[in-house]
């Protein structure tokens, strides 16, 4: 049986999709500071990066509040349970057309692996890259500040968080595919309705 | 006198030790007529650019030959080529920033290290020298913050003169060891390029020209000393007769652009030490200008200096870096970031720091692809193993 459910409020669609344009775009234009992709020039990259990172920011700030406001945070609260049966799926399940072991409610939209990935994109990557960022971008006000870091380090600790954040993006896009069919995740993240299976049969 | 000259007229004798001709005097096939110094000193004004640029326009020996930001194109100035001294707009004068009381002239560099820690031309601050600072404050780009944050590392001539001699060319090249070449019959040979300028003098040798001349770049605490007589060189490489004081490390200093003039010279290969040589006289006096023979004129040279020489001379490669604070361009052409921020730019020989764009860790980007190689490698695997899996699956059904 399958059954249409409203996963995706419209915050959370509007959410996740200026998110994705906001870090693609800080990706493009940190790439092209850092001197890997040549679009545009270094000027340009640097004021759209900027201007990026500020939105990020703000969007972040603004989701936070929403987290909170709506309790959707416990949403990310990583769990051990059916830990090890998403990642048997993943690696075995998956491939016999075996349904998914953690079925999708409104209350409890992610799987123990995306609970987990989630909640370390949170709470150590966002907050690791948006501080690494700001300090390079005020890298000039630091001294006075009484910070002593120097922007050879600043900048290879970005460029960290950068890989780290494109890996993630491809895994992640990557994953988008595994729903009920290719596009049905996709589907669910553009329209908030997803098809889901309902009981086993 | 010739500071103070309206007339035109007041013309110094080139071998007068700064004099002008009292009478009728020859050189070679120039005469100079004694200078009317009565009517001269009756239409004595204020200095101009025509003033100082009498001599300054005109150092080694013609226009634009020391210096690669001074020389003849700036009387008629547009604001192109300086945007201070356009002369259809602000029509500075020299004295507008050489700001001079008593007759004492602000120079800008040599005695005194750069202006970090000033803003404004508070008497407090600096006396009565202006730098760019002093009108434009340390923080003169209105819209672009980042281009602010530059000013306590970069010049603000560094960004702001894109190339020298960007109207009349500036010489660059000049060696020595080629001249006292004469021709069959005897005679000295003066050749000349498409654009007139010399390039071979059989009196100074073969020169080089250029314009629109990108600048050499250094860190720059104000300070510059000069190779002495009294100093021994390296000739295995080419010696740089001025020393740019300062590095990255040395919070006053700053990234300044310079011409280099490079050359060949004459020196003591014994002794290694620069030489000076005697270039003006008479035959018998060992000048060069008048015998052509290095040992004479050296000799010559070395003995009214009072400095010891071996007897040997040779050449060897000189460098002269002079730096660079005229011609200041329009800020559409100042330098866009990508001139520096990328590999292979214009601060590549700059070391010793972390230039965004210019530089990274070897180890992190292998890294770093290596994992986001890794991430597509196993999507395309799990990808693939599910395409397999689901044929298959069909198949059995």
């Amino acid at each position: 049986m399958k059954e249409k459910i409203y996963l995706y409020t419209g915050f959370e669609r509007f959410w996740h999709w200026t998110q994705a344009m906001l870090i693609t775009g800080l990706l493009v234009t940190g790439f092209e500071i850092h001197g890997t992709v040549d679009l545009m020039d270094f000027g340009t990259a640097v004021k759209y990066h900027e201007m990026l990172a500020w939105g990020l920011t703000g969007l972040t700030v603004f989701a936070i509040f929403w987290h909170f406001t709506t309790g959707e945070w416990k949403q990310y609260r990583p769990t051990l349970e059916k830990m090890g049966d998403m990642v048997c799926y993943y690696t075995g399940g998956l491939f016999r057309g075996a349904p998914p072991p953690v079925k999708k409610t409104p209350e409890k939209k992610l799987n123990p692996l995306q609970r987990i990935t989630y909640f370390i994109l949170k709470v150590l990557l966002f907050p690791f890259q948006l501080l690494s960022g700001f300090l390079y971008m005020y890298y000039n006000s630091l001294p006075a500040w009484g910070i002593d870091i120097s922007l050879e380090t600043l900048g290879l600790l970005h460029t960290a968080g950068a890989f780290a954040f494109l890996a993630f993006m491809v895994v992640h896009v990557y994953l988008s595919t595994t729903g009920e069919t290719v596009t049905s995740h996709l589907r669910a993240m553009i329209t908030g309705w997803e098809s889901v299976e309902t009981g086993r049969q | 006198m010739v500071c103070h000259d309206t007339t035109g007229t007041y013309k110094k004798f080139p071998a007068g030790c700064g004099h002008p001709a009292y009478e009728e005097k020859k050189m070679g096939k120039k005469v100079f007529i004694p200078v009317d110094l009565r009517n001269v000193a009756r239409h004595v004004g204020r200095t101009s650019r025509k003033t100082c640029g009498t001599c300054h326009f005109y150092g080694g020996g013609g226009d634009g030959v020391k210096h690669g930001d001074l020389d003849s194109s700036l009387l008629t100035a547009d604001k192109n080529l300086d945007v201070h001294m356009d002369a259809g707009g602000l029509n500075f004068g020299c004295t507008r920033c050489h700001t001079t009381m008593a007759h004492r002239i602000a120079g800008r560099f040599y005695s005194s290290p750069s202006t970090d820690r000033y803003r404004l031309a508070l008497p407090d601050d600096d006396g009565s020298r202006i730098a760019c600072e002093s009108c434009h404050s340390r923080r003169p780009h209105r819209t672009n913050r980042k281009l602010n944050d530059h000013t306590d590392r970069i010049a603000c001539e560094t960004c702001h003169i894109p190339a020298l001699a960007r109207v009349n060319p500036t010489k660059m090249w000049w060696d020595w060891s080629k001249a006292g070449r004469f021709d069959e019959n005897g005679r000295m040979i003066v050749k000349k390029d498409d654009k007139g300028r010399i390039i071979y003098h059989t009196k100074k040798g073969e020169m080089r020209w250029a314009t629109n001349v990108m600048p050499e770049y250094e860190w720059f605490n104000g300070v510059i000393t000069h190779v002495l007589l009294s100093d021994r060189i390296d000739d295995s490489r080419p010696v740089r007769l001025t020393q740019i004081h300062g590095s990255c490390s040395d919070p006053a200093s700053r990234i300044y652009p310079f011409k280099k003039f490079r050359g060949k010279q004459p020196y003591d290969p014994v002794n290694k030490t620069m030489v000076v040589p005697r270039l003006f006289g008479k035959k018998g006096t060992g000048a060069y200008w008048a015998e052509f023979d290095w040992l004479k004129s050296v000799k010559a040279g070395m003995d009214a200096a009072g400095a010891p020489f071996s007897g040997k001379v040779g050449f060897v490669e000189t460098e002269y870096l002079r730096p660079v604070a005229h011609m200041v361009a329009p800020g559409k052409d100042a330098l866009s970031c990508d001139e520096c921020h990328v590999e292979k730019g214009r601060l590549e020989k700059l070391r010793g720091f972390y230039m965004p764009g210019r530089d990274r860790n070897r180890v992190l980007d292998t890294t770093g692809w290596a994992v986001v190689g890794i991430a597509l490698m196993g999507i395309l695997i799990h990808g693939l193993m599910r395409i397999i899996t689901r044929s298959e699956g069909r198949r059995r059904k």
